[in-house]
């Protein structure tokens, strides 16, 4: 005990840097969190004081609520595909711009970028028109006129249809921070270890890619790799925008859009506590396995 | 640049080729919603009432911009209020969050203290606990300092953020240990250490961390609604709720068109300067062992 004392004053410098972080985050983040938990087993609208409800919320949650159990699966479809696929694309296109002449970077990145840049309302007007379900709905047009459709398909409304609409709209809208990390850390990556492999027989590209590049930037892989299971998990406003809120038969319905239909249509904050507390082991679970694989072992 | 896709001697790269043409395709794509926003913000009313809706403006008008000018300046308090606080709070969130953070960074990452993994863990684990639960409570804690109605309600929740503390410790694990100590055997205290060896070469991570909050900080419209109840309190976002009239109110489509353009063209400065400073640490370094 008073070793690891003497530890701690050891090392209070590293404390003092800490301390401000630490502090504000206490304060706005993990009390809050706290009061969430307890929250969680209470039934709470907001306008009543909560009351203690013990594990009531939990497991209605997961025995009588089938509308929970298929958000949870639609959840799961949903970023099993778009996780892995997304994560790979923003890498490859960092990678890919990354190797382009230093003149033309800055406008492919304006590019990829820009989803994140124009406000959601622009973004969701675009892909309503696309995936319109009358015969002016840009798809819709195209596929008629190359006579592969005979009348107009209703993509957004059509329960077999939605749940890919909304993986391809997101992989589409995926490069968010994730792929910012990518090409910031490989703008970091040494010169002399591409000199230094070339020596060694690193001819390809992809060879440089494999043995020099990936294992340069796996701080940069292992924090894009949370944020994309974080962001794939809490998938909500795109299926809110697109498909409506509730989506038919809730074929676009996810844990988020559950959490915010009991939030802020219901008001049983208690309940959409409940529902953080289980999306938050979820993503806890996910992140253990990333930590491993990509983590640098400490 | 040996590692170039540009044509390689008097061989055709063919490779290369196809890349270029594949991700000017997909970035002109990704494009489109920004073209969109800009086209419909100069389209006469006639043209944005069309079905089917055209994509680009075929009789550009900055009638939109002329009536946001009259709708501005019908608000209760001065619009430049508006402007003028949106720019302090994101300014603050950015620059405050981006010294705290990189602060944090460092001894997560380069000492060896106690409890160095568990605090770690804290930090990110917070990142997955759904924000729209938290948000009650997080009133409660706000309205129970006391600071409800000041700038320290809009600026302090959002400055330590748990993406930017992890980003740079992603970026400060990469800084080589001899660097460090090479300083501190000159004499450098762990504050000087900082600023002269972590900081600047946390500078893409700081950049990159500037842009993403920034980004965030000035679209919010949900904690000047929530944290404040004056009007001279309110930020841009408020004022952009408020030309919009809420749900169904369509007379302003083309005002709230305009007004969207003219609240991108901030984020937009900001992400050249940030790409700007990426691209530079390239072109000069590179991080060395």
């Amino acid at each position: 005990m008073s070793r690891m004392l003497t530890e701690v004053i050891k090392y209070r410098k590293s404390y003092y840097f800490l301390a401000p972080f630490l502090l504000l985050f206490a304060v706005f983040t993990i009390i809050p969190v706290g009061i969430s938990v307890f929250l969680s087993f209470t039934y709470y609208n907001i306008v009543e004081a909560p009351r203690w409800i013990g594990w009531s919320n939990y497991r209605l949650l997961f025995v009588d609520d089938n509308v929970f159990l298929t958000a949870v699966a639609n959840t799961l479809k949903f970023a099993f595909v778009t996780g892995p696929v997304g994560y790979i694309m923003s890498f490859l296109l960092a990678w890919f711009i990354s190797q382009i002449p230093q003149k033309y970077r800055f406008f492919y990145t304006l590019c990829f970028y820009t989803p994140a840049i124009t406000s959601s309302v622009a973004i969701s007007v675009v892909w309503l028109y696309l995936f319109s379900g009358d015969r002016y709905g840009l798809i819709n047009y195209w596929l008629m006129n190359m006579g592969f459709l005979r009348e107009p398909y209703l993509w957004l409304q059509n329960i077999d249809t939605i749940m890919p609409v909304l993986i391809i709209v997101s992989l589409w809208m995926n490069m968010g921070i994730g792929f910012l990390a990518f090409l910031a850390g490989l703008q970091n990556v040494s010169r002399d270890l591409y000199e230094a492999g070339a020596i060694d027989g690193v001819k390809y590209r992809w060879q440089q890619l494999w043995y020099i590049t990936i294992p340069s930037v796996k701080p940069q892989l292992l924090f894009g790799a949370v944020l994309q299971v974080v962001g794939a998990l809490q998938v909500a406003d795109i299926s809110m925008a697109l498909v409506g809120m509730p989506s038919p038969l809730y074929a676009g319905h996810t844990m988020m859009t559950h959490l915010f239909d009991y939030a802020f249509i219901r008001f049983e904050m208690g309940y959409a506590a409940a529902i953080a507390v289980v999306l938050f082991m979820f993503m806890v679970g996910l992140n253990r396995l990333l930590f491993k694989w990509l983590g640098s072992g400490d | 640049m040996e590692h170039s896709l540009a044509v390689k001697g008097k061989r055709f790269d063919f490779g290369g080729t196809i890349l270029y043409v594949l991700l000017t395709l997909f970035g002109l794509l990704m494009l489109a919603p920004l073209i969109y926003m800009v086209s419909t913000a100069f389209k006469p009313t006639s043209e944005l009432f069309l079905f089917p809706p055209r994509f680009f403006v075929m009789e550009p008008t900055i009638r939109n911009f002329n009536d946001l000018v009259l709708a501005t300046g019908t608000s209760i308090v001065p619009f430049s209020r508006y402007i003028f606080n949106s720019f302090i709070v994101s300014g603050a969130i950015v620059v405050l969050g981006a010294l705290i953070a990189a602060m944090a960074a460092y001894p997560l990452s380069k000492h060896n203290m106690p409890f160095r993994k568990m605090i770690f863990s804290m930090i990110i684990f917070a990142l997955m606990f759904a924000p729209q639960v938290t948000q009650i409570p997080q009133f409660l804690v706000i309205n129970k300092l006391g600071i409800i109605n000041t700038y320290f309600a809009l600026i302090l929740p959002f400055v330590a953020a748990p993406v930017g503390m992890f980003l740079m410790k992603q970026f400060a694990d990469q800084i080589p240990d001899v660097l460090l100590e090479a300083v501190k055997i000159d004499g450098a205290g762990e504050w000087k250490t900082f600023w002269i060896i972590v900081i600047p070469m946390l500078k893409p991570a700081l950049a990159t961390f500037a842009l993403i909050s920034f980004i965030a900080a000035w679209n919010d419209p949900f904690s000047a609604t929530i944290y404040t109840t004056t009007e001279n309190m309110k930020t841009l976002p408020n004022a952009l709720q408020t030309i919009q009239g809420g749900a169904g109110v369509v007379a302003r489509v083309g005002t709230v068109a305009a007004a969207s353009l003219l609240m991108t063209i901030p984020t937009i400065l900001v992400f050249v300067i940030s790409q700007k400073m990426v691209l530079e640490t390239m072109a000069h370094s590179g991080i060395k062992e």
